[in-house]
């Protein structure tokens, strides 16, 4: 049953982010973001974390793409990377790129292969629910999360200086 | 009430996760305008919040999505600070090509 849901989600999510690389025009590429974002969040919910899921649809299909989408606007972009083309002189950093990346592969499925991972812990009912995973961030977790409103804060005040600014 | 019909294996989530990355390093890599890669990296991040997610289901814990709370909480910083330096640079120069962009060099 899962994996009946499972698989068409991982294939939309897989498809759309091909999309995302190999579409021309970065309108299709920020449109294919946006629908691979929300393959995700189902697939978020189809392991019971429904806040990180409504989460991922507000702030990245909603607040993320809308500041992409608008820059690009802002930019007029329409086909300026029309004629992008590989790089010959990263071939060989993808090749290495793409071993290694196997090699981590391999050890996660010899380390996950082992049987405990075998079937999801028995979990309650109201795992991955707001309130659930809000009482451990205020309790727990609370000096991250404080920590993460500084981030945001000087991520605000560094856009707006940036993007007031001219560069010399 | 258990969620009790029959599961699939944590390696199947991993697989995915593994796959999104991979395409995303691809975009990096092989894309030349600013803001694709940007979403390339988008990608990544994404890629990297389904294994957090599914290691917390499979272990019952809620670390992981606390975790990939704090990574969307990057990724929006690392998005408005990164589209408004494009927004400079486009001003100085009005191309997104990262290859024309080597004003550090000289």
């Amino acid at each position: 049953m899962e994996l009946l849901i499972f698989y068409p989600l991982a294939g939309l999510c897989v498809i759309f982010a091909l999309g995302v690389v190999f579409n021309k025009n970065p309108i299709g590429s920020a449109m294919s973001l946006i629908a691979m974002m929300l393959g995700l969040a189902g697939i978020f919910v189809l392991q019971q974390a429904h806040f990180i899921a409504i989460l991922q649809i507000i702030i990245y299909a909603g607040a993320i793409m809308v500041l992409f989408m608008f820059v690009i606007m802002l930019l007029n972009l329409k086909g300026d990377d029309a004629v992008w083309k590989k790089r010959e002189k990263n071939t060989l950093l993808t090749v290495l790129t793409g071993l290694l990346i196997a090699g981590v592969l391999y050890k996660v499925l010899e380390i996950t292969s082992a049987g405990e991972f075998d079937s999801p812990a028995h979990v309650l009912e109201t795992f991955g629910t707001v309130r659930e995973v809000g009482t451990i961030l205020f309790t727990e977790f609370v000096l991250p999360f404080e920590v993460a409103s500084i981030l945001l804060l000087v991520a605000m005040i560094g856009a707006v200086v940036l993007a007031k600014s001219k560069v010399d | 009430m258990d969620i009790s019909f029959d599961a699939i294996p944590l390696a199947h989530y991993l697989l995915l996760s593994a796959t999104l990355f991979v395409i995303g390093v691809m975009g990096v890599l092989m894309r030349r305008n600013a803001i694709v890669v940007f979403m390339s990296i988008e990608i990544m991040l994404n890629a990297v919040n389904i294994s957090l997610i599914s290691f917390d289901r499979y272990l019952n814990q809620h670390d992981g999505q606390i975790f990939s709370f704090m990574v969307m909480c990057v990724a929006a910083a690392e998005v408005s600070v990164g589209l408004a330096i494009i927004i400079a640079l486009f001003r100085n120069k009005p191309t997104v090509n990262l290859d024309e962009f080597n004003i550090m060099k000289s």
